[in-house]
């Protein structure tokens, strides 16, 4: 049975349309990224699964049960952690974990257990007495993401857990996500607007204008590309850019980083670029294309977080 | 079954907010005790009041009513101050249900009520109020049963307002206009036909009026309560049905505020 389906999955507020004909499965234990520009519909399709939002047309189905007709039983089997953070502040980051443990109704006994683990795990324990109003906004996403698996759910949704953080602590926040997945069989589904986030996960979907665009492993969907990314400066790129169509009969586009080319061969390509161009570059860099090229090549845009 | 860890972590939450935030806690505290001593001793001064019954001593229910008044409606509008600071979503997804929320949420109005009304009745004998066990018991009960049905008024308000921004405009055109007409400040009988209208559908009244059966003595007359005391606890139980019914419907719709929220 897959973790979470949806089949044509529509949300409307009024004549927007922000999430539209959202087709998906999600394996059990699958860490899934969900990725896409702002305003993209990612938030939407979380809270629909969610049971928070009902949808204006189709179906989605969490841990096997209906969103809207057994919101109930989705709630058991889930936990959320939300873009924005819903910590009490006025409480401490024991009393925040407290509360949380209630509102599922485990007894004091298993909640004492469970937030002790959960301190360790995600380094809090020194905090825990601590107002959640004090502490800085690393800790405060930590106690967040702290507070969305001490009920251990089976899917565990995160709704850009690590935006606004310094690269460190991304870095260990994806290690806790990771140890969560490993002991607990979690399935993960996370937004992120960050390409080399998406990059580590089992699958990514792309979505833009509320529609799925992609769909597939990171290295399938970079498998469009034969080749290497060239990225070139120069001070007129667009004349280049005529240049270098007619030279080779290769497409590059204009971007904010400069010229990109996609080549089948970028080492021995870049001899005879320079050899024809040279005085009108300043500089190049070649790199295996990465998500964003993906984007770019679905879309005609550049991913623009 | 009653989900009762839920609806007692809801309610150890609101206690530990109220005693948190020091302004809150002091203008409860300090607000009966303005319009009790200096508002009630002035107009005592230039009133004449039948015999038996001292206006200081017609005003303490009055006086109990608001401070009942002013804490359900304030437990009841965190609910606004939760949604926009986003604890609301996370009691949302929980798998609680929505009356359970709702219920939650008028238990610790009542109970936060019950706190500051209990303070206030250790001054009773010092205005000329004995109070016994009997009358400690009974004004427990009506507490709780006034505290409930403003409290459910207020959720039901709640679910109409989207910020709190909204919040004066509710102070002034709800809880000023139901404490100045609710017999707390002079008696209903005394009051124009027109105005006494409005006056039994304002819950307080019954309230009120329940704190003067077990409060004021009987030779009280005119000060004395306005409506029989069977009708006054009728009239409560319906109100809180109603609201607390109707405040469980609406919140349902609450879902689609999460986003509003989330601005
Ligand atoms: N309650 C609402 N009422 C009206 N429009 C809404 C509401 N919620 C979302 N939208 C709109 O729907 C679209 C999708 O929003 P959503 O929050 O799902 O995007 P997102 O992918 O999560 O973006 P971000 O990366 O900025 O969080 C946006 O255009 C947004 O303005
Ligand atoms: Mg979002």
């Amino acid at each position: 049975m897959p973790a979470i389906v949806t089949e044509n999955l529509v949300k409307r507020f009024g004549d927007l349309t922000a999430v539209d004909g959202l087709t998906i499965e999600v394996r059990p234990g699958e860490l899934f990224a969900f990725l896409g520009p702002n305003g993209a519909g990612k938030t939407t399709t979380i809270h629909m699964l969610c049971t928070l939002l009902r949808p204006t047309a189709g179906s989605a189905r969490v841990a096997g049960h209906d969103c809207v007709k057994e919101a109930w039983a989705v709630r058991r089997a889930i936990g959320l952690v939300f873009q924005e953070s819903t910590l009490d502040k006025d409480l401490t980051a024991y009393e925040n974990l407290w509360f949380a443990c209630c509102l599922q109704n485990l007894t004091s006994r298993v909640a004492t257990e469970r937030i002790a683990e959960i301190l360790r795990l995600f380094e809090l324990t020194d905090r825990k007495d601590h107002m959640t109003k004090h502490l800085s906004g690393g800790l405060r996403r930590r106690l967040d993401i702290a507070r969305g698996v001490l009920h251990r759910p089976r899917i565990l949704f995160l709704d850009e857990p690590t935006v606004g953080l310094d690269p460190q602590a991304r870095r260990q926040i994806w290690q806790f996500l990771d140890t969560l997945r490993r002991q607990e069989e979690t399935t993960l589904f996370v937004t992120t607007h960050y390409l080399e986030e998406a990059e580590t996960c089992d699958r990514v979907g792309i979505i833009d204008h509320g529609r799925l665009i992609a769909l597939d492993t990171p290295e399938e969907l970079k498998q469009v590309f034969k080749g290497d990314v060239v990225q070139i400066r120069s001070d007129r790129l667009n004349e280049l850019a005529r240049a270098i169509r007619e030279e080779f009969q290769l497409s590059p586009q204009v971007t904010d980083r400069g010229l990109l080319l996609e080549v089948t061969d970028g080492e021995a390509f870049l001899p005879m670029l320079i050899r024809s161009f040279g005085d009108q570059i300043a500089g190049i860099n070649i790199q295996r294309p990465s998500l964003n090229e993906v984007f770019l090549h679905l879309t005609g845009r550049e991913f623009k977080p | 079954m009653i989900p009762l860890r839920p609806i007692q972590s809801i309610v150890v939450r609101e206690f530990k907010r109220f005693f948190r935030q020091r302004g809150r806690l002091l203008s409860a505290l300090a607000r009966p005790l303005l319009w009790l001593f200096i508002l009630g001793t002035g107009i005592t001064r230039i009133v004449e009041t039948p015999a038996g019954v001292s206006y200081l001593q017609f005003l303490f229910p009055g006086v109990l009513g608001m401070v009942v008044l002013f804490s359900s409606i304030h437990s009841a509008l965190s609910t606004v101050y939760d949604r926009e600071f986003g604890v609301m979503r996370l009691i949302l997804v929980a798998p609680i249900s929505r009356l359970t929320i709702v219920s939650a949420k008028v238990a610790s109005g009542s109970l936060l009520s019950l706190f500051q009304a209990a303070i206030l009745l250790c001054l009773a004998p010092l205005i000329g109020l004995p109070l016994g066990l009997g009358q400690i018991l009974l004004l427990t009960v009506y507490v709780l049963l006034t505290a409930v049905a403003i409290t459910g008024v207020g959720m039901l308000l709640a679910s109409r307002i989207d910020s709190l921004e909204n919040f004066a405009g509710v102070m002034n055109f709800v809880v000023f206009p139901m404490f100045f007409l609710s017999g707390g400040l002079y008696p209903v009988k005394l009051l124009p036909a027109t105005l006494q209208w409005v006056i039994y559908v304002n819950p307080l009244a019954y309230g009120i009026d329940l704190f003067k059966h077990a409060l004021l003595p009987v030779e009280a007359m005119t000060l004395g309560p306005d409506f029989p005391l069977a009708s006054n606890l009728g009239v409560l139980v319906a109100f809180s049905a109603v609201t607390i019914a109707a405040a469980t419907s609406l919140f349902d719709k609450e879902a689609r505020l999460v986003r509003l929220a989330a601005r």
